[in-house]
């Protein structure tokens, strides 16, 4: 394994490198999160003003759907797993993932996934207009035909999610190096195996979903249907029972990441360690018995109600533990505020507001009141943007030296923060108020009574987008040169990868270094 | 080559790539397919996609027995099958959980338990809830006009008849015996008795196909009888996980068909060296498994 890389472009379709394939995803996530940025900035660009004026409210409908779906199976996830595969096995000491060959398999499936999915935007009857949660009857009954097409595009994805997950777990449990015990692994490491068992466990159950719908679009089954005896409502459950560990599948490798960007910078070893393990995994146990405060308004029973928002509001305990130990981690170092560190303090006081809000929509009777309306699109952009979005560009920007060997412009990365900061407040903090005030979401028009805030959001949702832009500069001009980094690049840094020379040796640790 | 470190990492493969090309080529093939085109795309899809993993296969079982996988890779692989079945699990479990839903709550709602009188007197008036449903609530509202029709009749086991001639209680029978014989011929490989190996597993094979016999004689029997997909809520769930069932077996016996050529043929496994064969056996002892929860929630307390 003393060899490079293999010339031309089939080294990409043929890699079973566990860099190149982390370097797949990460350009495919990236392309992707400008592809449903896009979709984002027409939605933005019809609500600048009240009224109609650029779009269809037909097509305003499939920009809400697609870009949901985009950002969410396209951008995030597929992050994600490109720093998994990057960082862990670099993490626990291991010469690459543990099936190298299905790693390769679980990438390239997904541009094929979306490939179909987008080009439903080009099929009669257009593309997927019933919102990223497809509820039915939307999504069966009233769907365009292009649904099944969309159907079998989540299919791929799942797919690539389970094989994904699988090959992590694998590589946890099987390719330590010696020493390295389960509690002496990264952060990072911790939470994506337990990120990957949520994967496993609720990519099926969306499958089975998709499946229920495709038989009663196409094959006379009535799952959806109360006529033949079965429940909309069923939808939901089975949905949200996917749904809501799917979006703690977007946010607890974001703490991994965080977990270790404010050590480094704080010059401290993370407070609570073993604390965040376990808070870890009782927000991964809590995210399966909290779905059904995603459908407070279904009419279910008050038994149900209550339990949904008690067990929600407990969400809340080991999410503190874990903001507390950041702000502990913190307190008395000797802080440097370098562009990874600005984007992970950001994530933790933007988070916390995400989560804020959450616990008010967690509150069934006040959610009543909340439901629908733009508080919640403030609230899940809270948590997704500074969360997930922030802690990957975090991500980026920290290990990026590691990755090609050059310091990345830090004048750039700064500016790149400040602009996005200031976008994403100016975008999604009016929205908290035009929700309140009773704004709905996913209707392209609105009342004239909002439509200051809008303009608001709507010009900071194109800062945010301007920032992007940056970012792609910024790492295109780091890879092809920039200032030599060391192998340790930031001030002592803690982990097997700052042991390793930067840029990374195309392969790592082909004997396992022994871990004390 | 892995020369220098023990963990075996393959080199650049062709493979992948083109399993994507066949598994893009299925999805979008048979989305058009169900949408009324041709079913050219998805045939062709799966024409790719069987040749990729039949080259796949052998490619990982040349190199098990050119000696490169190490214990630890080996572990990899067990770990691997094992997490995919447990996301098998789910997969049923998102039926099992429907069929609860709809069986202990969503019909008790339509006709007007709990808070949700209204919705039986002004939506499904006359509409009484019953496990197996026999009368939809389209049937108690619209009479004959209903376009969702209930089943004429249903599997359920029904005291008047003899446990003896129930077809379900025989596909039992021969899906547990299958899961005794193929761990008999497993104890025969750890055994080093090849021979005995083969004519358990042979036998395990024949009790799979069985099995899907008999499934296949339920299915036409329920179509005579007026139990269709296409009626209401029973026929929905009897059909989506008994058939979702019947097509794991049918998979499952492929795999320990492979088994037993490779076996027969070449020789295969050894009593050290066998995780095909295991991990084939571990898929059957699951489709076993959930035959037993099918028969319970589906057959006997339907």
């Amino acid at each position: 394994m003393a060899h490079g890389p293999a010339k031309g472009f089939t080294r990409w379709l043929y890699t079973t490198n566990h860099k190149d394939i982390g370097s797949m995803y990460l350009w495919f996530s990236f392309a992707m999160f400008l592809l449903g940025g896009v979709f984002a900035l027409v939605i933005r660009a019809e609500l600048f003003e009240p009224g109609l004026q650029i779009v269809e409210p037909e097509f305003f409908n499939q920009m809400t759907t697609m870009h949901g779906l985009v950002m969410v199976f396209g951008a995030v996830m597929p992050a994600f797993v490109g720093l998994a595969n990057w960082m862990i096995p670099m993490m626990v000491g291991a010469p690459d993932m543990a099936l190298p060959r299905m790693n390769n398999w679980s990438f390239w499936i997904l541009p094929f996934a979306f490939l179909i999915m987008v080009s439903t935007l080009f099929m009669e009857g257009g593309g997927p207009n019933f919102g990223w949660t497809f509820y039915a009857p939307l999504s069966t009954t009233y769907a365009p035909p292009s649904v099944t097409f969309f159907i079998f595009a989540v299919h791929i994805m799942g797919a690539s999610s389970i094989m994904g997950a699988i090959n992590i777990i694998a590589t946890i449990f099987n390719m330590r190096a010696p020493g390295m015990t389960l509690m002496k692994m990264p952060l990072f490491v911790w939470t994506w195996l337990i990120t990957a068992y949520l994967l496993i466990a609720v990519m099926p159950v969306l499958a089975g979903v998709v499946t229920m719908m495709l038989m009663d679009i196409h094959f006379g089954t009535s799952f959806f249907d109360a006529a033949g005896g079965g429940d909309p409502v069923l939808f939901q459950h089975v949905f949200w029972f996917f749904g809501h560990p799917e979006v703690y599948i977007m946010i607890l490798p974001a703490f991994g990441i965080v977990s270790a960007i404010i050590p480094t910078f704080a010059r401290k070893p993370l407070f609570g360690y073993s604390s965040m393990v376990y808070a870890t995994a009782s927000i991964a146990f809590l995210s399966f018995i909290v779905w059904a405060h995603h459908m407070f308004t279904v009419g279910m029973p008050i038994a149900g109600e209550l339990f949904f928002m008690y067990a929600t509001m407990l969400i809340a305990v080991p999410t503190g533990v874990k903001v507390f130990n950041w702000v502990t981690t913190m307190f008395r170092g000797s802080m440097t505020f370098e562009t990874p560190m600005l984007f992970s303090i950001a994530f933790v006081i933007l988070f916390t507001i995400g989560g804020f809000s959450g616990l008010m929509l967690a509150i069934a009777p006040a959610d009543f009141q909340y439901h629908d309306t733009y508080f919640v699109v403030a609230h899940f952009h809270y948590v997704l943007v500074p969360g997930a979005i922030f802690s990957i560009t975090a991500g980026v920007y920290y290990w990026l030296p590691k990755w090609c060997g050059n310091m990345y412009n830090e004048t750039m990365g700064k500016t790149q923060f400040w602009l996005a900061f200031v976008g994403l407040n100016v975008t999604f903090f009016p929205m908290h108020f035009v929700g309140l005030a009773g704004m709905q979401r996913r209707v392209p028009d609105y009342n004239q009574f909002f439509a200051d805030f809008n303009m608001i959001s709507s010009c900071g949702a194109f800062l945010f987008g301007a920032a992007q832009i940056m970012l792609l500069y910024n790492v295109i001009a780091t890879i092809r040169g920039g200032k030599k980094a060391t192998a340790e690049v930031w001030d002592n840094p803690e982990g097997l990868e700052w042991t390793v020379a930067s840029p990374a040796p195309y392969h790592t640790f082909a004997t396992p270094p022994e871990v004390k | 080559m892995a020369s220098e470190g023990t963990y075996y990492v393959p080199e650049q493969s062709k493979l992948p790539i083109f399993a994507s090309l066949g598994m893009g080529a299925m999805a979008y093939g048979l989305a058009s397919w169900i949408n009324g085109d041709s079913a050219n795309i998805f045939l062709i899809g799966s024409a790719i996609m069987a040749i990729v993993l039949w080259c796949w296969f052998s490619t990982v079982i040349t190199e098990n027995m050119n000696g490169l996988n190490d214990a630890q890779l080996k572990r990899s692989y067990v770990w691997g099958m094992g997490w995919f079945i447990f996301s098998e699990v789910m997969f049923f479990a998102a039926f099992f959980g429907a069929l609860y839903y709809i069986r202990a709550l969503a019909l008790p709602w339509l006709s007007g338990e709990g808070s949700h009188a209204s919705t039986n007197a002004i939506l499904w008036s006359g509409f009484a809830a019953e496990w197996p449903l026999m009368v939809t609530p389209d049937m108690a509202v619209n009479g004959e006009a209903a376009t969702m029709k209930g089943p004429g009749q249903n599997m359920s086991f029904s005291t008047a008849e003899s446990i003896w001639t129930w077809l379900p209680f025989w596909n039992t029978a021969v899906l547990l015996t299958s899961s005794v014989t193929v761990h008999m011929a497993h104890t025969a490989l750890k055994n080093a008795n090849h021979k005995l190996f083969n004519i358990w597993l042979g036998v395990t094979v024949l009790l799979g196909m069985f099995f899907v016999a008999l499934q296949i004689a339920e299915y036409s029997h329920a179509y005579e009888v007026g139990l269709t997909l296409e009626t209401g809520a029973y026929g929905t769930t009897f059909f989506m996980l008994t058939g979702f069932h019947g097509a794991h077996v049918t998979i499952g016996t492929f795999m320990l068909l492979v088994m037993w050529l490779r076996s027969v043929m070449k020789g295969h496994f050894t009593h050290d060296d066998c995780f095909g064969f295991e991990s084939a056996s571990w898929y059957w002892h699951f489709v076993d498994v959930v035959w037993v929860g099918l028969f319970i929630f589906v057959y006997i307390l339907g």
